[in-house]
């Protein structure tokens, strides 16, 4: 068997990476991905913990977590649309006029 | 069947609603149409008594002739229950003549607990037959004296709020419910003061009525919480008995004992109009006449009386309060008497004569005479009730004339109104055989023999009755007797009040002359049956009077009679030497003695005085607070706040960069640290 | 073997995100996606959540994956429109705390035991159907909620007239 442990240090550092990629690029749709990658180290720790528990917790909320995850890509990319029908860019970087 | 005591109030409440909901959505609503109908036609309406155009569907409509029903008939059904009660509490034998009606609980706070309850016992009884039958006759009397009014429905509505109140007031069955009637009528009397509110002395003299009378309920506020704290309740039927064990087991002590009854005898100065808090009551005389009788005359300004008695057994335990309350009254009754002298506003005369004989009631108070105190406020509703209603109907026929110099003959003019007037006036006078004479010479005979009294008193008291008779008949010789003085306009429109008017002026003359009856004393062949009905209120007290210190004699007691009667004859006399025989004297008389007329018809420059030392100052410190406290400090704070919180905006208005990557960043950290926290903290 | 299993799907896991974070074109960090999502999948299979394995390849992989694909292909954003990836102060800062993150992450899980406790299956289509249509039922249906304010949401706002 694998040790608890190494499930959570796996998902941590895919959190990290995923994490990574949201704060350092600007293509709207690469951190919609990245925020992705964050989400999975999330369920992977939640199956992990919820096996090594004895309780389908662990699952039910990956699967909760999943759902939430489609909506999100769903509402995301139709706002990454709507921002590029209306300004022709993707960059976030550009999007800055809600300020001081 | 004692259960339907709750109706008493609950009837005169009633009327509230019906004549509110008339008031709000029927009269108002005309009144505005009026106003703006007004308005558009440029009139301008000066007269606030409302003898103005009187064809507008206003006073056409049929609300009002629902307000003529509902006003009074509640009053009236309320007077009927009440009668009803009383009359089966008579039936029980003398000792359990209590009754407790609890309806609600109204607080709970712990151990304290206050129920909305009433509590029917002798002395609430002549209270509640006082209050809803003279109280009735004037609401009958209102319907043609304020027929011409524009706010016919708001005065009914205010009119029989105070009946309520003042139910709630006599009914009460613990301090605290005691003080919110004690609060409801000074309200009422505020709104009606002040119920030609257009007038500015209408609405300053309510105010003042208001603001007088708060400083007396500061005291008798504070007088309820030292006898809570001391008793450890505010019930009635618990309080007395409990004070008694405490003073019998030395736990109360006579410092503790006067210091609430001072207190609440504070209170009693404001709303009873007595040194130093009696000058809103002649002021108060801007109000309606029907008010004034009701309010200021007969019910309202007798609450402090009232309480007093109610509280009979922790005044009998401090004979410190006792002196300072018979003092008091006695000097307002003196001192109030020669005020009225010298007055020449009819209605004015009547208020100085109302606080002088509060200080009648007091003093009996303070001599420990309960009972004639309570006497004396029954006859006294009866007789000055009558005396204003009358000035009422003169002021009625002489279109708001009130200054007895510009009257005159006026007896063959309205002889009902003159005939019911004078019967008032002997009354008062203390004429053998009316009512006054019963009650005012119980008082004074008991100033003279009661252990607590004492021929000071008993002069004081004399010399009151003198003056009162002085004044009252010059009142008449002037206003009904002689040639008239009227303006020849005024002559063509005086005029006989209506019967809706003149009915009220003859039940109540009725009751000044028969009202005296009930109580008249032993020494002359009666047994003074009031008293005895009364007694089982004031026996526990009873047992702190210590024992006469002599006996007096019959013979003295009668001589004393005699002497007032006397004393009131002579009274008589002189007021008809001045003013009927050589009316020229009384103006030899004022220049004679300049200095002495000026000070007595300037009322004492009480007002003047007050205005000096209470209302100046304050005043000045209002506005030293305003110019500096107010606008250096405390906008000097608000603005340094707002000033503090935009100079920190601007600074920190940078953060807000408008890029997704800082607020991302700046989340994360947070949640590093955060988990940082979790981790090593 | 397990062990073996779990090293080589961790580490293509592991290197997929970072291929996903670092590719300049959309496209390839999609692909990379794909292949991320597919280790994950393998390794909840290894845990036997086999329910979750199974939704991940479908609702993931074949759902969510496909409409990042559409979108790209739809934008079809110009070569020169390509944003140009220029570090900024904050995106550095963002990148050490990232670091920081992932060591506590790490601190964390290497806390916890060697072995699992419970050799229960608890994650087998039975046990987490049985869990999802009795104690969480109340959230399961809430989810179809939420679905649907993201399909109205998605509408709304992709709309062409806004």
């Amino acid at each position: 068997m694998v040790p608890e442990s190494y499930y959570l240090v796996l998902s941590g550092i895919m959190f990290a990476v995923g994490v990574v990629g949201v704060v350092s690029r600007r293509n709207a749709l690469i951190i919609l991905m990245s925020i992705e990658i964050m989400l999975n180290a999330v369920n992977l720790a939640f199956v992990a913990a919820g096996s090594y528990l004895g309780d389908p917790a662990g699952n039910v909320f990956a699967f909760m977590v999943m759902t939430v995850a489609a909506a999100e890509a769903a509402v995301g990319l139709a706002i990454v649309i709507a921002i590029f029908r209306h300004r022709e860019t993707v960059d976030v970087s550009e999007l800055k006029e809600l300020k001081f | 069947m004692l259960r339907i005591l709750w109706l008493v109030p609950a009837l005169p409440l009633l009327g509230v609603i019906i004549n509110g909901i008339l008031a709000l959505f029927f009269e108002r609503p005309l009144l505005l149409r009026k106003y703006y109908e007004d308005l558009e036609k440029g009139v301008h309406e000066e007269d606030s008594h409302g003898h103005g155009a009187e064809d507008h569907p206003l006073f056409h409509h049929w609300y009002r002739q629902l307000v003529s029903i509902t006003g009074p008939s509640v009053v009236g059904a309320a007077f009927f229950v009440a009668l009803v009660c009383v009359l089966i509490l008579v039936k029980r034998p003398p000792h359990e003549r209590v009754f407790q009606l609890d309806l609600f609980t109204w607080i709970q706070s712990g151990e304290f607990r206050t129920a909305f309850s009433l509590y029917l016992d002798p002395l609430s009884s002549v209270m509640i037959l006082v209050v809803t039958g003279v109280g009735f006759l004037i609401h009958v009397y209102s319907v043609g004296y304020m027929a011409h009014e524009k706010g016919y429905a708001r005065y009914f509505v205010y009119l029989n709020l105070f009946t309520f109140a003042m139910l709630v007031l006599v009914l009460a069955s613990n301090y605290l419910l005691l003080f919110v009637g004690w609060e409801a009528v000074g309200l009422c009397s505020y709104l009606l003061i002040g119920y030609w509110y257009e007038k500015k002395s209408a609405s300053d003299a309510g105010k003042k009525a208001f603001i007088v009378n708060r400083v007396g309920d500061f005291g008798f506020a504070l007088g309820m919480f030292l006898l809570f704290w001391t008793v450890g309740s505010l019930n009635f039927s618990e309080v007395f008995p409990k004070a008694l064990e405490m003073w019998e087991a030395g736990t109360l002590t006579p410092a503790v004992a006067t210091a609430i009854t001072l207190l609440l005898f504070v209170g009693a100065t404001g709303k009873s109009a007595q040194i130093p808090l009696y000058v809103w009551l002649p002021d108060a005389m801007e109000g309606p006449t029907p008010v004034s009788a009701l309010i200021h005359a007969a019910t309202m300004v007798t609450a402090g009386v009232y309480m007093v008695a109610r509280s009979n057994v922790l005044y009998l335990m401090s004979p410190t309060t006792l002196t300072v309350v018979a003092v008091i009254g006695g000097a307002t009754a003196l001192f109030a008497a020669t005020i009225g002298v010298a007055q020449n506003d009819m209605k004015r005369v009547l208020a100085y004569s109302t606080v002088s004989q509060l200080g009648y009631m007091f003093l009996a108070c303070g001599v420990g005479a309960f009972t004639a105190g309570i006497f004396h406020l029954m006859t006294h509703a009866f007789f000055k009730a009558l005396l204003f209603l009358g000035s009422g109907s003169v002021m009625h026929a002489l279109a708001g004339e009130l200054d007895i110099r510009k009257m005159g003959g006026l007896k063959k003019y309205m002889p009902v109104t003159f005939w019911t007037f004078f019967l008032a006036t002997l009354a008062i006078s203390g004429i053998p055989g009316f009512s006054g004479f019963f009650s005012k010479d119980e008082i004074l005979w008991r100033a003279f023999s009661s252990p607590f009294g004492g021929k000071v008193f008993w002069l004081l008291g004399t010399v009151a009755a003198f003056v009162t008779a002085f004044y009252m008949f010059r009142m008449v010789f002037l206003a009904f007797f002689g040639e008239t003085r009227l303006s020849p306009e005024l002559k063509e429109h005086v005029h006989e009040s209506p019967k809706v008017m003149t009915v009220p002026l003859m039940i109540l003359a009725v009751l000044s002359v028969v009202g005296g009856f009930v109580g008249i004393p032993p020494i002359l062949g009666g047994s003074n049956r009031f008293e005895h009905f009364l007694e089982p209120v004031f026996e526990k007290g009873a047992e702190l009077v210590p024992a006469a210190p002599h006996h007096f004699s019959h013979s003295l007691e009668l001589g004393l009679m005699v002497l007032a009667v006397l004393v009131a004859a002579a009274g008589i006399y002189l007021a008809y030497h001045f003013y009927m025989k050589k009316p020229e004297l009384p103006g030899k008389v004022a220049e004679k003695y300049p200095v002495l007329y000026d000070v007595v018809a300037n009322k004492y420059y009480v007002d003047e005085i007050y205005h000096a030392i209470v209302v100046y100052p304050v005043y000045r410190f209002s506005v030293f607070l305003w110019e500096v406290f107010d606008v250096l400090v405390v906008d000097g704070i608000v603005n340094g706040v707002g000033r503090v919180l935009l100079g920190t905006g601007q600074a920190v208005r940078r953060l807000q960069t408008g890029v997704v990557h800082t607020y991302a960043v700046s989340l994360l950290i947070g949640a590093v640290i955060l988990v940082g926290y979790l981790i090593f903290g | 073997m397990e062990r073996i299993l779990f090293f080589i799907f961790g580490f293509v896991a592991v290197f997929g995100s970072i291929m996903v974070v670092s590719r300049r074109h959309p496209i390839s960090s999609v692909m990379y996606l794909l292949l991320t999502l597919f280790s994950v999948a393998a390794l909840f299979v290894l845990r036997k959540s086999h329910f979750i394995a199974a939704i991940q390849i479908i609702v993931y992989a074949g759902a969510v994956v496909v409409l990042i694909v559409f979108v790209i292909m739809l934008l079809n954003v110009a070569e020169s429109k390509i944003p140009v990836e220029r570090p900024t102060l904050a995106q550095g800062v963002g990148v050490v705390a990232a670091g920081l993150l992932m060591l506590e992450g790490a601190l964390v899980g290497s806390r916890y035991g060697a072995q699992i406790e419970k050799a229960v299956d608890v994650g087998t289509v039975e046990a987490v159907g049985k869990a999802l249509f009795t104690s969480y039922l109340l959230p399961f249906e809430i989810t179809s909620l939420l679905l649907l304010a993201a399909i109205v949401g998605s509408i709304v706002l992709a709309r062409k007239k806004f």
